[in-house]
């Protein structure tokens, strides 16, 4: 077992879910393939989606909901 | 010849040196942001001024060559690969068909630009071939790019040579606080006077509104001096009957959150402008990303004159240096 952090590819603001009221992409818990969806980040009025780069258990989330975060700041921890 | 888009990054365009002369009919110029990254880029290539290039924000695209030619990136501090070897910045670098171009996450800067030997080849448009992404027109089909675009590459290159290189100490560096030159004026009598100290006093906070459009800013509040609200504008502070706003022109609606307009400027409108970023100066805002931070620097009209001459002599320099 070991601890795998995601980072923001942009700066921006982040969230948890693809809309205001749709569920979120993931909770912790929630177990997790390489390539899927974890998140959003806005930047420039667009919206790009934060990618799990390894597979895993979502351990925790770093960052509230519509945090303004910068590149390569840690979003979510994974146990692996 | 072309260029196969195989991931377009956050927003990439085609620009070149701007749409000029319709300003008047509410057509803002578009054109690179950051003109200098734009300019040594075409001369690395050994293209002539004015060829067209590509312009991406914060994710770097990846792209495939087709054809063997020469190429260099620009602007932002980013890692950049070709067929996953890094390749360095500022020179100029063959690429054979086939190659794939990609980049890695930005270490510094916002913006890097893509020259290729040529120039991208798309139809010019009222004479400029730059993207203005909001009414959809110029540069590749009046929008950013997707993968799965070709792009034509043009064949009037002047010379085209790899390992032609920006001498070091000119290469930019971006602070993550830039400094910019703002002339102020216009109704910068509208704040007052402890207000306007304010201004040019605060570091500002790049938010995450920050694009072609303009980058607005957070850090202060600004006050402006009460007035009789005059025929024709609006009811808020910040309002004067309506103008023309000059590209690299600040604007505080409601006193809060200044905005700069750049290249894709909104051409006119009713907020008070209360002074204007000297024009070469708009590149270090270019290379600012949202959480950087910006001062503004006063500086009178003959002190923004030798500002942008200075820049000009740089740039010619440069050019017969890498000719």
């Amino acid at each position: 077992m070991g601890s795998h952090k995601i980072t923001s590819r942009t700066p921006g603001v982040f969230y948890h879910r693809p809309s205001p009221d749709a569920d979120p992409y993931v909770t912790t818990g929630a177990s997790v393939a390489e390539g899927d969806t974890v998140g959003l980040v806005e930047v420039m009025k667009t919206f790009h989606e934060v990618k799990a780069d390894a597979a895993g258990t979502v351990s925790a989330f770093l960052v509230e909901n519509e945090d303004e975060v910068t590149i390569g700041q840690d979003l979510v921890e994974l146990e692996t | 010849m072309t260029i196969r888009v195989q991931d377009p990054g956050l927003e990439t365009t085609v620009q070149d040196t701007g749409r000029l002369g319709y300003y008047s009919i509410g057509f803002p110029p578009s054109g690179a942001l950051d003109s200098f990254a734009y300019h040594v880029g075409n001369a690395l290539v050994g293209n002539e001024p004015g060829a067209a290039a590509l312009e991406a924000v914060y994710l770097g695209p990846t792209l495939e060559f087709t054809q063997d030619t020469v190429i260099a990136v620009t602007g932002a501090d980013i890692p950049a690969f070709v067929d996953g070897e890094e390749i360095p910045l500022w020179e100029s670098v063959a690429v054979s068909a086939g190659s794939v171009l990609s980049f890695g996450q930005l270490r510094a800067g916002a913006r890097p630009y893509v020259a290729v030997a040529g120039g991208i080849d798309v139809p010019l448009y009222y004479g400029s071939r730059s993207t203005y992404t909001l009414v959809g027109i110029g540069g590749f089909q009046g929008r950013a790019l997707r993968a799965g675009d070709e792009l034509a590459i043009g064949s009037d290159a002047r010379d085209p040579k790899a390992g032609r290189r920006l001498n070091p100490s000119d290469v930019p560096v971006h602070p993550s606080t830039a400094e910019v030159h703002l002339l102020v004026g216009l109704h910068s009598y509208r704040l007052t006077e402890d207000s306007l100290a304010r201004f040019t006093d605060t570091e500002w906070k790049v938010t995450p509104d920050a694009n072609r459009v303009g980058y607005r800013f957070r850090g202060a509040e600004l006050e402006f001096v009460p007035r009789e609200q005059p025929f024709g504008a609006g009811s808020d502070p910040a309002n004067v009957t309506d103008c023309g706003y000059p590209v690299g022109s600040v604007q505080v609606p409601g006193g809060v959150e200044p905005i700069v307009l750049l290249q894709d400027a909104v051409t006119g409108g009713g907020y008070a402008t209360l002074g204007t970023v000297v024009s070469v100066d708009r590149d270090r805002l270019a290379q600012t990303k949202t959480g950087d931070k910006t001062r503004f620097v006063p500086v009178d009209l003959d002190g923004a004159l030798e500002v942008r001459r200075d820049r000009h002599a740089a740039l010619d320099r440069i050019r017969s240096a890498l000719s």
